[in-house]
């Protein structure tokens, strides 16, 4: 009986400093910023390898999904005549969940997997302590780029995303099924509002891109230094983004929608 | 073309791309594209209900619309709404001022809007003048109210 609550206290005990070291490693971070500012070029590389490696993954999906929304959209709405609602439908959809939220997803598995690695292998074959010896502060030189990039790529990622979804949409709607075209565009235009369903979108790609980044980067830097223990780092990278991505989701939309 | 080039030509394609797809979910998709920013005037109209109009619900007239609703309030003096008005400039002294303010349904479930029908007067209305005749909101559960009341009358 002990030695259970002992196992519960310790889990809760490894949780709480987990999270703590989590939020030390923020302050830092952000204080690399200003390396940032004196090599863009630091920065720009890491663009490189987590936001333009991420679009082809995000373009194909983003296409897919809109067009699926397309032609299932159309089934149910036709259904009770309101075919013409399809435009609405899709780019509502897109625009308020889908694009911000899988893009998320696909992020914390494409780029944010990757990232831990990278770092994780860097811990492991003690780079990281190298930097150090060498009076480079590697929070600022390594950890600072990625988490900017990553919180810059996201929300652009899933403006892409949310653009193919609607073109992808209005490719089965109006090429396949033959809504009408004035009305698939008037309708989405009626019911979507810039403040409210744009900005909104914009503002949970935000948080999603620092929380994914954030997560990616910690599970990388905390790591167990051997080859299981970055495994299992990559491992939960992905299972906590998506987890906290699909949690915060919920939190966002019902204090943005309600 | 060294490797250096490249990359920051792909970052700079990434961030071009991204600012054109926010550009056109603002543009094309969002009601950014349509809504009207130039100069309003303000007419105001009283109605004994509004039903379930809602600010920034269009203002048409012969179904063009010509501005929105600015803004809804209660007048606690005689117990009605005063629904406010911006009007597109370029309408300003063009409308009469006996015009008729009644308040629509675009399709059978659709939103509420404002639909006016221009009278006869030599006046226009200008900034700040109140739109006198008006018809209230169509509000369901009254007309079939008026309904049965009506079948019930017919029966005695």
């Amino acid at each position: 009986m002990t030695g259970l609550l002992a196992q519960l206290g310790s889990w809760g005990i490894e949780t709480l400093t987990r999270l703590g070291r989590a939020h030390l490693l923020l302050l830092p971070m952000m204080r690399g910023f200003l390396d940032i500012l004196r090599r863009p070029r630091l920065l720009l590389d890491q663009l490189f390898s987590v936001g333009v490696l991420t679009i082809l993954i995000i373009s194909v999906a983003g296409l897919f999904v809109g067009m699926v929304l397309g032609l299932q959209g159309f089934y149910i709405l036709s259904r009770f005549g309101g075919e013409t609602a399809l435009g609405l439908m899709v780019a509502a959809s897109l625009v308020r969940e889908l694009g911000p939220v899988l893009t998320a997803l696909l992020f914390a598995g494409r780029a944010g997997s990757a990232l831990t690695a990278e770092i994780g292998l860097m811990k492991a074959t003690e780079q990281l302590s190298g930097l150090e010896m060498m009076a480079v502060n590697p929070e600022h030189r390594v950890l600072a780029p990625r988490f900017f990039a990553g919180f810059i790529s996201v929300p652009l990622l899933a403006a892409i995303f949310s653009m193919l979804g609607v073109l992808g949409g209005w490719m089965v709607g109006g090429g396949m099924l033959s809504v009408d075209q004035g009305a698939f565009w008037n309708g989405m235009q009626n019911g979507i509002d810039f403040h409210d369903d744009i900005i909104n979108g914009v503002i949970k790609s935000v948080v999603f891109g620092f929380v994914c980044t954030w997560i990616a980067i910690f599970q990388g830097y905390d790591c167990v230094p051997t080859s299981e223990g970055v495994s299992r780092a990559t491992t939960r990278t992905v299972v906590h983004s998506s987890l906290a991505v699909l949690g915060l989701d919920f939190v966002l939309t019902a204090l943005m929608f309600s | 073309m060294n490797k250096k080039r490249l990359i920051e030509i792909w970052v700079g394609v990434f961030m071009a791309l991204g600012l054109v797809a926010l550009f056109f979910l603002a543009m094309r998709v969002s009601n950014l594209g349509t809504a009207y920013t130039g100069e309003t005037f303000d007419v105001d109209a009283r109605f004994d209900n509004i039903g379930g109009l809602k600010v920034k619900a269009p203002v048409t007239i012969a179904g063009v619309e010509v501005g929105r609703v600015t803004g809804i309030r209660y007048d606690a003096e005689d117990f009605r709404a005063v629904v406010e008005m911006g009007i597109q400039s370029q309408y300003r002294d063009r409308i009469p001022d006996d015009s008729f303010a009644k308040i629509l349904t675009a399709g059978l479930l659709g939103e509420q809007y404002i639909g006016l029908d221009p009278g006869g007067s030599e006046d226009m209305l200008a900034d700040g003048s109140e739109i006198g005749v008006t018809q209230s909101a169509l509000v369901l559960e009254e007309v079939v109210g008026q309904f049965i009341f009506g079948k019930g009358q017919e029966g005695m």
